[in-house]
């Protein structure tokens, strides 16, 4: 973990350990979503159902990881009264815990689908593109985790655009799923699940994108939520030319 | 070092366009005999609205505040360079009196100051000065600025009272009644809080939030929440200089520069 907004430079040692504890918790937290939707992938794309079951054993941890840290940056607020970055880290942390869980949850879901009806109904090409579109959006989460532990606005950029191919990839997915269901209509209750999946797919990442601009939040102090990508990296540039060191 | 000289008067200009500039301060500078308390302050405080003042003791923010009265004139070996314009008017110029000056820009220090009188002499006091011996419109204003100073319930029964039989915080807003008696146009608050329980500092915020539609407030403070809290602009400074002016929001969520933000969340500069 880097510390490029010297969340380590307090006066107060105390303080440091408070914020480097929150921020350690967070990428266990994701680190433990990561291997979520990775096992959830294995199961969608090489029906490793055996697998499913870690995914949904593993909600439980995520679950009280959010409650945990969601209770630290009650305290922190409460005791510390943050400001500037620190404010901004916290509040960061406040909301990224939230996508992660529920990325977690769309994990879930992604296993859950994948694991009913689906003896041998996938066909190399769906499999290769739900293999894809798996890889792309774990890229992000990885990519999300990463831009966190690094306070890094580049990365976090990256994310956000990484989340458009998601989409396309997403909107293809759909149409061959259609393709394969008006062909082979005995296969339509396998592939509604498939596409079940591949909608949560396509939440997960917006909710990483979601959590991409928490992090340009908490660098820059730019909200860049709900704003295209061309005028995200237009604030972005404008910001970095006022930032005088 | 040009660079952060300059952001001060950018970002006045840049943010607060709608609102009325009520001082302006341009290149001020401030020695007390060879050393230079206050470096190139340039400065336009908006009126109706409450500015303070934080930074690090002995970086010249009470020093600064004291400017806008003409407080430090009464120490001997200060010189001031630059021009200070209160409501478009030099105070430093030649043919200002000076009492005319202060009885405009009332001031409040950390610890309260009562006279050794009555609560009601203490808010008539400044009438009585200036001339005015009607019973009735004595009552009247002192009515008028217990109540703005939001203590008229507490001591209304006992008005004839010293005022050192009040609590610290009484007493503070009493010296607030007193200052807002002779209606100022600017009120200049010297950490009023510092000596004040936190019920007490509540209460007294809460009156400073109150007069701000009508006077110009600046205070100084040394705690930055109550900064947050109260008021509508902050200025950083540190060594004597103006680091960074700007809305408070901005100031505490994202302020611009490194110092100011070592600043407002404790860590090592």
């Amino acid at each position: 973990m880097t510390d490029k907004l010297h969340f380590g430079q307090h006066i107060s040692h105390q303080f440091n350990a408070e914020l480097e504890e929150v921020r350690s918790k967070v990428l266990y937290m994701g680190g433990v979503v990561e291997e979520q939707l990775a096992n959830a992938l294995r199961v969608l794309v090489f029906d490793e159902l055996e697998l499913a079951r870690d995914v949904i054993d593993a909600d439980a941890i995520v679950n009280s990881l959010e409650v945990e840290i969601d209770e630290e940056c009650t305290r922190i607020v409460a005791r510390r009264q943050p400001a500037a970055t620190d404010l901004r880290l916290v509040m960061t942390v406040s909301k990224t815990i939230t996508e992660l869980e529920r990325i977690g949850d769309e994990a879930k879901r992604v296993a859950r689908m994948s694991r009913k009806d689906m003896d041998g109904a996938l066909e190399d090409e769906m499999r290769a593109s739900l293999e894809l579109m798996g890889d792309l959006v774990r890229d992000m989460l990885r990519q999300v985790l990463d831009a966190f532990a690094r306070t890094d606005v580049d990365t976090a950029v990256l994310v956000v655009k990484a989340d458009h191919k998601v989409d396309k990839k997403y909107k293809k997915l759909v149409k061959q799923l259609i393709r394969q269901m008006s062909r082979h209509p005995d296969s339509v209750p396998a592939m509604m699940n498939i596409m079940w999946a591949v909608r949560s797919l396509e939440r997960l990442g917006d909710r990483c994108q979601n959590i991409a601009e928490h992090i340009i939040y908490m660098v820059l102090g730019t909200d860049v939520r709900h704003i295209k990508l061309d005028d995200v990296l237009a604030e972005i540039e404008a910001q970095s030319e006022q930032e005088p060191e | 070092m040009t660079q952060q000289n300059n952001l001060p008067i950018e970002t006045v200009t840049g943010e607060q366009t709608s609102q009325e500039v009520a001082v302006t301060v341009t290149d001020l500078d401030l020695y007390y005999g060879e050393t230079r308390a206050l470096r190139e302050i340039n400065l336009n405080i908006p009126s109706n609205r409450v500015t303070a003042f934080i930074g690090p003791s002995g970086c010249g923010k009470s020093t600064l505040l004291r400017c806008f009265n003409r407080l430090n004139d009464l120490i001997e070996s200060c010189r001031i360079e630059g021009e200070i314009l209160l409501n478009g008017r030099d105070i430093y110029a030649n043919n200002v009196e000076v009492a005319e000056l202060r009885r405009e820009v009332g001031i409040v220090f950390q610890k309260p100051n009562p006279f050794p009188k009555s609560i009601y002499e203490n808010v008539a006091y400044g009438l009585r000065i200036q001339g005015v011996n009607r019973r009735r419109q004595l009552d009247e204003t002192v009515e008028w600025a217990l109540k703005a100073a939001a203590l008229w319930e507490e001591v209304k029964d006992r008005l004839n009272d010293s005022a050192f039989g009040l609590s610290g915080g009484q007493q503070q807003r009493l010296v607030i009644a007193r200052a807002i008696a002779v209606q100022p146009k600017f009120i200049l608050l010297d950490e009023p809080c510092s000596a004040l329980d936190p019920i007490s500092t509540l209460k007294v915020e809460e009156l400073i939030s109150k007069l701000k539609s009508q006077y110009t407030i600046i205070m100084v403070t040394h705690n930055m929440q109550q900064a947050a809290r109260v008021s509508d602009y902050t200025a950083f400074m540190h060594m004597g200089e103006l680091i960074e002016f700007g809305a408070t929001d901005q100031i505490f969520t994202n302020p611009r520069l490194k110092k100011t933000e070592d600043y407002i969340t404790g860590r090592y500069g």
